[in-house]
């Protein structure tokens, strides 16, 4: 088993070394097989290690060298593996796999492409590190790498400013989650002298409340920064100026998911503060709720996604906040699926039209798009909740956990449900149904991808109407929950009758309909409505205007004060100053300087006169 | 019994005493050199000394050393002095003096 | 007061009078010429410091070297320049130069006995070169420093045999009259 799940990572470092080295003779489809291949053989080996474990039952803790020996701070690199871990493994390879695939198609044709399947295959490497490792601060190697591939990713066409700019946030907002994840990692060493889960995991217990609670909101910053929650959720939007794959690999497998997976890693620790517990909760719920309103009113087929993503994941968190790991990682393996499936499907939207992203330039598109459409639709369909897609049964199991917990949070959950297949059918409706308004901008017949692009749709619409069997609450036996189990320190699901988890399932399927229903009749016949479209949504609430006005424009002008009084008048006078003084200070000293050598040897003699008297003095005394 | 090499001592100083301030008083480059000389031979005369009280041989090949080294002195000092008076038709130190600060 | 021995005090003062006094003529004397000569006198006296201290080898040297060389190179320097009218002694131009000098000179000087006078010096100490044997009078000490020179001193001699080499090219350099080259201006 250690050498299969060894394998898991060193297949997409294998890829990235291959196309790193042979980028030069690889043509583009070459590297992007070598890459597809790679992955897939992480996938498999996965596969492997899965099945393996499915024998043993047993955690397993894989080492491999020690990493960090210095004092009491010793590091080990080494892999972790237990059901977690394993669990995301699975989706992380498994539609890494279809994406790299789709990408081939997607991407033929641009240039660098050698150049994006090395990123790909590098983040890939980089989730597996973050998920496998068995100490955070390996964790953290992981979490950066996925950091810095995401800069390189969303910067991909880094000669457009806007692409370069959305890098450059991105980069900066994960920055300040980093410090979060990283007081965490000063804290728990600090209290515990060690940065290895198992031990973590093992002393939880005799951490104080108070410190359990600052590690948890450390943890909580790290989340919010990787997993796009507030206050940091701004990245993700603007990292859609990447190409289309990469949207998908950083909202469905990658990237954003580590957040959460973090926060589920270290539960233990999570346990021992309800504050804690609860301000995550409450940060979660708010982000679903705030990104689902801002979805509303986007007019960019991808920035409605985007702001899906982040109500999605903050269901997660919510989900987190109240204890029911299992439900966020169904939702989290649910929302895999159905999220590749949307962005790749409006990749394939958008490659038909050549590059238009705007839904006020699409409609009419269900006869152009044969595979593209109904696979959507499938997509549609999960995400807002319709039975019996795995979209129901993910979000069946978060809202049924919130109930039991917190009513509040509840309500708060379900109005996003509706919010949710609210916007997501004014996005099906504008696309696929009405008027064909692109013919206004587009010249020529949408046409059909190629089958390495629509192959990842249909198995991803297949497996977004299957993944509910992963866990259906009425089976208490190997479903998800029970499988992950041994990985959580307290599952906090509250038994519940059957009789309230169906009236609580009915709720579900009603704020479904009720979204589906009202976008339908509001926008079936229209495609611009500014009543509807608020432009405080859709300038995301103006959040980011208070960031630039609060921090942008104070450290601008700072940055101005510094550039010109700072700069000119401290520094420049100072260095400036000593300089005019010492001159003027050497002046009077090269006064000694007289030319004649004869005062020269006086001096000479007058100093061994001095010497001489120093010797008698010494002798004599 | 012979004189003791304190003796000798003492006229070692005294002759470079004398040489000293010789170098310092005269300003022509040429009594300069041989007041250099002077200096030079009383401390020749000074590891002569040693060397007859300590009984090594080393104190006068040092003497030997420095005779050498006087030699090859004087002769590129004559030389500088021969090129200044070129230029300069003059002798006296103090009228080279340009490299004042 | 110890009396000493009566040859070896005659010869001590013979030395002391004649290197001093000479040294003095050095110092006071106007004509550069006269300067030379009494240069010679000193050396002679130094010789005989030399001769009366067993370093027999060394007085020869200093004749055939100091006075026999070396002072002819000054002689010679004087005629050819033709500067032995010029006397630089009427007023000192720097202020306090012969002031400052004599006290420096004779801090040093008088620091300097009073050095020796109160130091104990401990003679027949095993030297590094001879391995404790006492100085050779006469021609013995000639092979005693041919033996060093050659052995213990190789290297510096050799350094000095450069060092000789080079002052030679030096001094031709230095002495050679400056040619106008070809297409420059003679200034």
């Amino acid at each position: 088993m250690a050498h299969v799940a060894l394998l898991i990572v060193l297949f997409p470092l294998l890829g990235f070394a291959l196309v790193l080295f042979n980028g030069s003779e690889l043509s583009e489809r070459g590297a992007g097989i070598v890459a597809t291949t790679a992955v897939f053989g992480s996938f498999v080996a996965t596969l492997v290690t899965f099945y393996l474990y499915l024998h043993h039952e047993t955690a397993v803790t894989i080492h491999l060298f020690n990493w960090i020996s210095a004092g009491t701070l010793q590091v080990p690199a080494g892999l972790y593996v237990d059901p977690l871990a394993l669990t995301m493994c699975l989706f992380v390879t498994g539609i890494s796999t279809l994406i790299h695939l789709y990408s081939m198609g997607y991407m033929a044709g641009d240039r660098d492409v050698c150049k994006f399947f090395l990123y790909l295959n590098l983040f890939v490497f980089s989730m597996l590190v973050l998920v496998l490792s068995d100490n955070l601060l390996q964790t953290f190697v992981g979490w950066e790498g996925v950091g810095a591939c995401s800069y390189w990713l969303v910067s991909y066409y880094f000669d457009r400013d806007s692409a370069a700019s959305a890098g450059k946030k991105a980069f900066l907002y994960n920055r300040v989650g980093d410090i979060g994840l990283l007081a965490a990692m000063f804290l728990l060493f600090n209290h515990l002298h060690t940065l290895t889960y198992t031990t973590i995991f093992s002393l939880a217990s005799t951490l104080s409340p108070t410190t359990a609670t600052l590690i948890v909101l450390a943890l909580l910053l790290a989340a919010t920064g990787k997993s796009a929650q507030i206050p940091l959720f701004n990245w993700l939007p603007d990292a859609m100026e990447g190409p289309t794959p990469v949207s998908a690999l950083i909202h469905a497998a990658t990237m954003v998911t580590a957040g959460v997976f973090l926060l589920v890693r270290m539960s233990p620790v999570l346990a021992l503060s309800a504050n804690g517990r609860a301000t995550i909760a409450v940060i979660g719920g708010l982000t679903a709720f705030v990104a689902a309103t801002i979805a509303t009113a986007q007019k960019d087929i991808k920035k409605v996604l985007a702001f899906s993503t982040v109500s999605q994941i903050g269901y997660m968190v919510l989900a987190v906040g109240v204890g029911a790991y299992g439900a966020a990682l169904f939702l989290m393996i649910a929302h895999a699926f159905f999220k590749a499936l949307l962005f790749l499907g409006s990749g394939s939207v958008i490659h038909s039209l050549h590059g238009e992203q705007d839904m006020r330039r699409m409609g009419g598109l269900a006869k152009y798009l044969p595979l593209t459409f109904p696979t959507f639709l499938i997509g549609w369909l999960t995400i807002s909740g319709v039975p019996p897609l795995a979209g129901f049964w993910a979000k069946g199991a978060v809202l049924t956990s919130l109930y039991a917990l917190n009513k509040a949070l509840y309500a708060l959950g379900l109005l996003t449900a509706i919010l949710t297949a609210y916007y997501m059918t004014r996005l099906f409706v504008l696309t696929f149904r009405g008027n064909e308004r692109f013919r206004e901008s587009f010249h020529g017949e949408p046409h059909e991808s190629p089958w390495v692009m629509t192959v990842p749709l249909v198995i991803l619409a297949a497996l977004s109407v299957l993944g509910g069997l992963l866990d259906l609450p009425w089976l208490h036996q190997h479903t998800l929950e029970t499988f992950l189990s041994p990985s959580f320190a307290t599952t906090a699901v509250v038994a519940q009758s059957s009789g309230l988890q169906i009236s609580l399932a009915v709720a579900d399927v009603i704020a479904a309909v009720i979204g589906l229903l009202a976008a339908f009749s509001l926008w079936r016949d229209r495609h611009e409505n500014p009543r509807l479209e608020k432009s405080f949504f859709e300038q995301v609430w103006h959040w980011d205007d208070a960031y630039d006005a609060t921090i942008g424009r104070p450290l601008t002008s700072l940055a101005a004060f510094s550039g010109t009084v700072i700069e000119e008048r401290v520094i420049d006078a100072a260095v400036m100053g000593s300089a005019s003084r010492m001159r003027r200070s050497s002046e009077g000293l090269s006064k000694l300087q007289s030319g004649f050598v004869r005062h020269y040897a006086l001096a000479m003699v007058l100093g061994v006169a001095v010497i001489v008297v120093y010797l008698v003095a010494k002798v004599g005394s | 019994m012979n004189v003791p090499a304190a003796w000798y001592l003492v006229l070692a100083a005294l002759l470079f005493g004398v040489g000293c301030f010789g170098f310092l008083t005269r300003r022509s480059a040429i009594i300069m050199f041989m007041c250099i000389e002077l200096m030079l031979n009383a401390v020749n005369l000074t590891f002569v000394s040693f060397a007859r009280t300590l009984s090594d041989v080393g104190g006068q090949v040092s003497v030997f050393f420095v005779m050498v080294v006087a030699a090859a002195e004087v002769t590129v000092g004559l030389g500088i002095v021969v090129a200044v008076f070129r230029r300069r038709t003059s002798t006296s130190v103090d009228e080279l003096s340009e490299l004042k600060g | 007061m110890i009396a000493y021995a009566f040859p070896s005090l005659a010869v001590f003062v013979v030395c002391a009078l004649m290197t001093l006094g000479g040294a003095l003529g050095v110092l006071l004397v106007r004509n550069p010429v006269h300067a030379a000569l009494s240069l010679i006198l000193s050396l002679f006296g130094v010789a005989l410091g030399f001769l009366a201290q067993q370093a027999d080898f060394l007085a020869a040297v200093e004749i055939i070297v100091y006075a026999g060389a070396i002072v002819v190179l000054f002689l010679f320097v004087i005629m050819f320049l033709g500067i032995d009218r010029h006397s630089h002694r009427e007023v000192e131009p720097l202020a306090g130069q012969r002031f400052l000098a004599a006290l420096g000179v004779g801090i040093v000087v008088l620091g300097v006995i009073a050095l020796i006078a109160s130091s104990h010096w401990v003679s027949g100490v095993p030297s590094v070169s001879t391995n404790g044997v006492p100085l050779a009078p006469g021609s013995g000490n000639i092979t005693q420093i041919g033996d060093a020179v050659f052995t213990t001193y190789l290297i510096a001699f050799e350094a000095t045999g450069a060092l000789l080499l080079i002052a030679v090219i030096g001094a031709v350099n230095l002495a050679r009259k400056e040619r106008p080259r070809v297409g420059e201006e003679v200034a």
